[in-house]
């Protein structure tokens, strides 16, 4: 018998079922607790950098809105520097957290973050990826949380020298990765399950 | 030689234990589940960090589904129940300060839901949700009540074995997590078409909480053991992450 590795195995993962929002953003369904939900607030006074709006909305294979699915994103501030105790390169912005949730709307499922527009983040080899913000979906149907990324369509040199979307096969499905300018002066970045618009995922 | 610290990039997910997106017997997962597929690479600082939350942002009863929405001098009704245990990573630490958030139908099954349908009755003293932060060591605990199985829309007759949701925040965005526990016994475990998306008996194994009387409360309390496992970080001394990718 040879020796063992004795890593532990992650736990198996399971759907976050239809109620997730109970657990995550209980004051949403109408169960008053803890003064508030976690995540609806980015900001916690004036922030550094440009101020954005991001919306989109979760379709599902038919191009139905999920309405019981949970968005949260993840962003260094404007500098590229995270509110985390595993930021080492610097302090980031003190009134911005850099992490948002959102349930959806209870009618449309649209979810909106009042955010910055992230400053670019190194990549492990040292070259600049172009600002994006980590995005994680879980809803009912979803066994395993999914990963995905927001860029920006206005970031086309950044986007087109970003170690990650360079390496991208299928190139057309860049746009499925780019949040675009909306009339109203926000940013659109949909969803897509699966279909001929499925979002790329990311195995991180 | 100064100590190995874990602070490479998070070992990868393991596809072949973690469910996959399409399982066609939890019919919701067939519309719902990715086709392409995944785009893999190393995780960087993006993935790397994560939010701090304080220990502070915690109320008293956080971590006590019996009183957290009683009115005061009532409780909530069924099986009185701690569930404890350690969020650990691959590499067997403990994580501390890990956000742990739960939630979970009431003794008779039912949520808290406006689109929830089950007759059960609701319990006004229940409100289903409780959240704790992990101690220094990774640990956790909290009071609740046993939730009931219940039937929910799939096949014509399906229910779910007795669960409690969980939802866990590390220290990196790539250890998002979340999962249900089961508890040892439950014959429904075996029949459910959502446990069933599970590749090993192994991976069931490893939701399913054991009674665990050393923790019971004499004449109070049951208790219930279960520990949850985040993906770990690689060690990084002989690493050249420059060159490494």
């Amino acid at each position: 018998m040879t020796q063992r590795l004795d890593y532990l195995k992650e736990s198996p993962s399971q759907t976050a079922g239809p109620y997730v929002h109970i657990g995550c953003t209980p004051n949403f369904t109408g169960i008053e607790i803890y003064g508030g939900d976690l995540g609806t607030s980015m900001k916690t006074g004036p922030v550094k950098g440009e101020e954005i709006t991001i919306k989109g909305v979760v379709y599902d294979g038919t191009g139905t809105p999920l309405r019981d699915a949970m968005v949260e994103i993840w962003q260094p501030d404007a500098a590229g520097l995270f509110a985390s105790a595993n930021e080492t390169r610097g302090q980031a912005d003190p009134n911005f957290t850099g992490w948002g949730r959102s349930p959806g709307d209870m009618n449309t499922g649209e979810f909106t973050f009042e955010t910055v527009k992230p400053g670019a983040v190194p990549f492990p080899d040292g070259r600049m990826q172009a600002p994006h913000i980590t995005v994680w979906i879980v809803a009912r149907g979803i066994n395993l949380g999914l990963h995905t990324r927001i860029y920006f369509a206005d970031e086309a040199d950044a986007n087109a020298a970003d170690p990650i979307l360079t390496r991208i096969e299928h190139q057309n499905r860049i746009p499925t990765l780019l949040a675009e300018k909306s009339a109203d002066g926000s940013y659109r970045f949909d969803i897509h399950l699966q279909g001929p618009k499925e979002t790329i995922f990311f195995d991180i | 030689m100064s100590p190995i610290k874990p602070t490479g990039g998070f070992i990868p997910r393991d596809r072949n234990w973690q469910p996959d997106a399409l399982t066609p017997p939890y019919k919701t997962s067939i519309k719902r589940s990715p086709q392409a597929a995944l785009l893999s690479f190393p995780t960087t600082l993006s993935e790397e960090t994560s939010p701090v939350f304080g220990h502070n942002i915690l109320g008293e009863l956080d971590n006590d589904l019996i009183l957290n929405y009683a009115k005061p001098g009532e409780s909530a009704i069924g099986p009185r129940i701690i569930v404890h245990g350690r969020v650990l990573d691959e590499n067997g630490r403990g994580v501390p300060n890990a956000l742990v958030e739960f939630w979970q139908a009431n003794a008779g099954g039912r949520y808290r839901h406006k689109k929830e349908a089950y007759q059960a009755a609701l319990d006004p003293n229940f409100g289903g949700c409780g959240r704790t932060i992990t101690a220094e060591d990774g640990s956790y605990e909290f009071r609740t009540i046993q939730p009931g199985p219940y039937p929910w829309p799939n096949g014509m007759n399906d229910w779910r074995p007795a669960h409690i949701h969980f939802s866990v925040f590390g220290h990196g965005f790539a250890q998002r997590l979340i999962t249900q526990m089961y508890f040892e016994g439950d014959p429904h475990i075996k029949l459910c078409p959502i446990v069933g998306v599970l590749k090993s008996q192994e991976a069931v194994d490893a939701l399913t909480a054991l009674l665990d009387m050393n923790r019971t409360v004499p004449m109070d309390s049951r208790a219930y053991k279960f520990d949850m496992v985040l993906r770990g970080r690689r060690q990084t001394y002989f690493e050249n992450r420059k060159e490494g990718l």
